[in-house]
C-alpha cells in the first residue's frame, strides 16, 4: 500500500525531440505539482520505482536504456510517454531508430500524445502505481535484459 | 526504571517527531513555492516503500556503514538526553559523520566520490563552531557536562548570542539544505545525481532516512540548549532554527563548497572566537 504512496520516477531521454521531456518536467511545477502524489523525480536509477521513457530507441540509446532498466530494483514500472516512446511515431521507420521503447524492455503502460499533457502523463504516473502494487503482490521481477550491443532485434 | 522508560521514549519517540519534521519541511517547502506538497507523513511513507524494495548494493559492507551511522546518532542523541559531556556528544556525532562518508566512498561511484569529499569540507566548516559552543559551556559552567546548567540562573543564550548565530548555520549546514546542499542534493540531480548516497536502494536508503529522523531531533536539540532552564523557550529556539533553515533553503541558491569554507573560517570562526574570548577575559560564570 505504501508502494503506491511514494513512486519515485527516473527520466530517460531516449533521442526525443524535448517536446516530452518539457511536458514531463511541466509534471513537477506548481501548476500540476506532481509531488500531490509523492512523486519525486530522482536522479539515480537505484532510488526510482517508475521509468518515464521519452523519445524513439535508436542504435546509440538503446545499451544505455538497457542499462539504467537492468539498475532500477524491483519491484518497477515502464511507463512510455509520447508517440515516439510507445511506437516509434513519426520516426518510426528512420534508418537509426529500432521503434517503441517495448522494442526493447517490457513496458507497462503508454502515454500517447505529441506531445501528452501534463494531465495525460500524471494520470500514467497514477495508473502505473496499482501495477507497481500489483508486481509488488505477485512478486514479479523484471527480468534482466541482456546488452547485446548495437545489433538490430529480430522482430524490428 | 525511569532512565530505562527516557531510553525507550527516545528511541521510539524520536523517530515519530524527526518524522513530522522532516514531512513540515517538505510541506512548508512546498506551500512556499506556492504548490500543494505532499501529505505530512509522505517521508512515512517514503521509508515503509524503500523496506519494501530490493536491495542492490556494490559491495558487501556498504549497508553496515549504514548501521554504524544509526547506532552512532542513536547514541549522541542518548547522550544529549541524559545531559552527558557535551564535548564527547559531538565527537560521537562526528563518528555517524564519518560513517557516511566512509560508506559512500567505498561504493567507488564517482558521484558518490564528489559527495563525500564535499561532506568532508562542511565537516570542516562546522566542528569548530561546534567545539567552540563546548567551550563557552565549559567557561559558564566550570564543567563540559550538560547537567550543570539546570543549576543556571540565566539562559546561555544571554550570554553567547554570536555562537547562536554561528550555530544556525551550522543547522543550514547539517540539515543539508540550500545554499549548502551539495554533498546529497535534493535539487542538483543534473550534475550530482545524489551525490554521498548514489549507490544506496531499497533498505539501505530507508536507514539513512531513518537516522536523519534522528539527526534531525538530535540537531534541534542542541538548540534547545541555548535556553534549557525553561522548556517552552528551549522549544521556541528549537522551532525559530528549523524555521530559518526552511526559509534560507527556500531564498537562497546552492553555493560554491568553497564558499562555505570561507563564511565559517573567517565570519562565523572569529564571532564564535570573540564571544569565548569576552567570556574568558571578562571570567563570567553562570552557576
Amino acid at each position: 500500500m505504501s508502494l503506491a504512496k511514494s513512486p519515485w520516477i527516473i527520466h530517460v531521454n531516449c533521442n526525443s525531440c524535448n517536446g516530452c521531456d518539457i511536458e514531463v518536467v511541466a509534471c513537477l511545477t506548481p501548476l500540476y505539482d506532481a509531488e500531490r502524489f509523492g512523486v519525486l523525480n530522482i536522479g539515480t536509477p537505484k532510488q526510482a520505482d517508475i521509468m518515464v521513457v521519452t523519445g524513439s530507441i535508436n542504435y546509440k540509446s538503446v545499451n544505455v536504456l538497457k542499462n539504467i532498466y537492468n539498475q532500477i530494483p524491483d519491484p518497477k514500472v515502464v511507463l512510455a510517454v509520447g508517440a515516439c516512446a510507445s511506437t516509434g511515431g513519426i520516426f518510426h521507420n528512420c534508418y537509426n531508430v529500432i521503434g517503441g521503447v517495448d522494442q526493447v524492455i517490457p513496458v507497462d503502460a503508454y502515454v500517447p500524445g505529441c506531445c501528452p499533457r501534463p494531465e495525460a502523463i500524471l494520470d500514467g504516473v497514477v495508473a502505473a502505481l496499482s501495477i507497481l502494487e500489483n508486481k509488488k503482490k505477485g512478486n514479479i521481477k523484471g527480468k534482466e535484459v541482456k546488452l547485446k550491443g548495437n545489433e538490430v532485434p529480430s522482430n524490428a | 526504571m525511569n532512565e530505562i522508560l527516557k531510553i525507550l521514549l527516545v528511541l521510539i519517540g524520536a523517530p515519530i517527531v524527526g518524522c513530522l519534521i522532516a514531512g513540515l519541511d517538505r510541506k512548508i517547502t512546498s506551500r512556499l513555492q506556492h504548490r500543494v506538497g505532499p501529505p505530512l507523513l509522505q517521508p512515512y511513507y517514503d521509508v515503509m516503500k524503500l523496506l519494501q524494495k530490493d536491495n542492490i548494493v556494490v559491495n558487501k559492507s556498504q549497508n553496515l556503514y549504514v548501521v554504524i551511522y544509526i547506532i552512532f546518532v542513536v547514541l549522541s542523541l542518548l547522550m544529549l538526553v541524559f545531559e552527558a559531556d557535551i564535548l564527547m556528544i559531538i565527537f560521537v556525532y562526528t563518528i555517524s559523520s564519518v560513517a557516511l562518508i566512509v560508506g559512500g566512498m567505498s561504493t567507488g561511484s564517482p558521484y558518490a566520490r564528489i559527495g563525500s569529499s564535499r561532506e568532508i569540507m562542511a565537516i570542516l566548516s562546522y566542528e569548530p563552531i561546534l567545539i567552540l559552543y563546548a567551550v563557552a559551556i565549559y567557561i559558564l559552567t566550570g564543567t563540559f557536562n550538560l547537567s550543570a546548567l539546570d543549576e543556571a540562573s540565566n539562559p546561555l543564550l544571554l550570554y553567547i548570542p554570536f555562537i547562536f548565530v554561528s550555530m544556525l548555520v551550522v543547522m543550514n549546514i547539517k540539515f543539508k539544505k540550500s545554499p549548502f546542499d551539495y554533498s546529497t542534493s535534493h535539487h542538483a540531480h543534473q550534475e550530482l545525481v545524489k551525490g554521498m548516497f548514489t549507490e544506496y536502494s531499497g533498505p539501505g536508503l530507508a536507514g539513512i532516512e531513518i537516522g536523519h529522523f534522528y539527526e534531525y531531533v538530535f540537531l534541534l536539540g542542541l538548540m534547545f540548549v541555548f535556553w534549557k532552564v525553561n522548556i517552552l523557550m528551549g522549544l521556541i529556539l528549537a522551532v525559530i532554527a528549523f524555521l530559518f533553515v526552511l526559509v534560507m533553503d527556500n531564498i537562497t541558491a546552492r553555493v560554491y563548497w568553497q564558499w562555505m569554507v570561507k563564511t565559517s573560517w573567517t565570519v562565523l570562526l572569529i564571532i564564535s572566537v570573540v564571544n569565548v574570548l569576552y567570556l574568558y577575559v571578562y571570567d563570567i560564570k553562570i552557576v
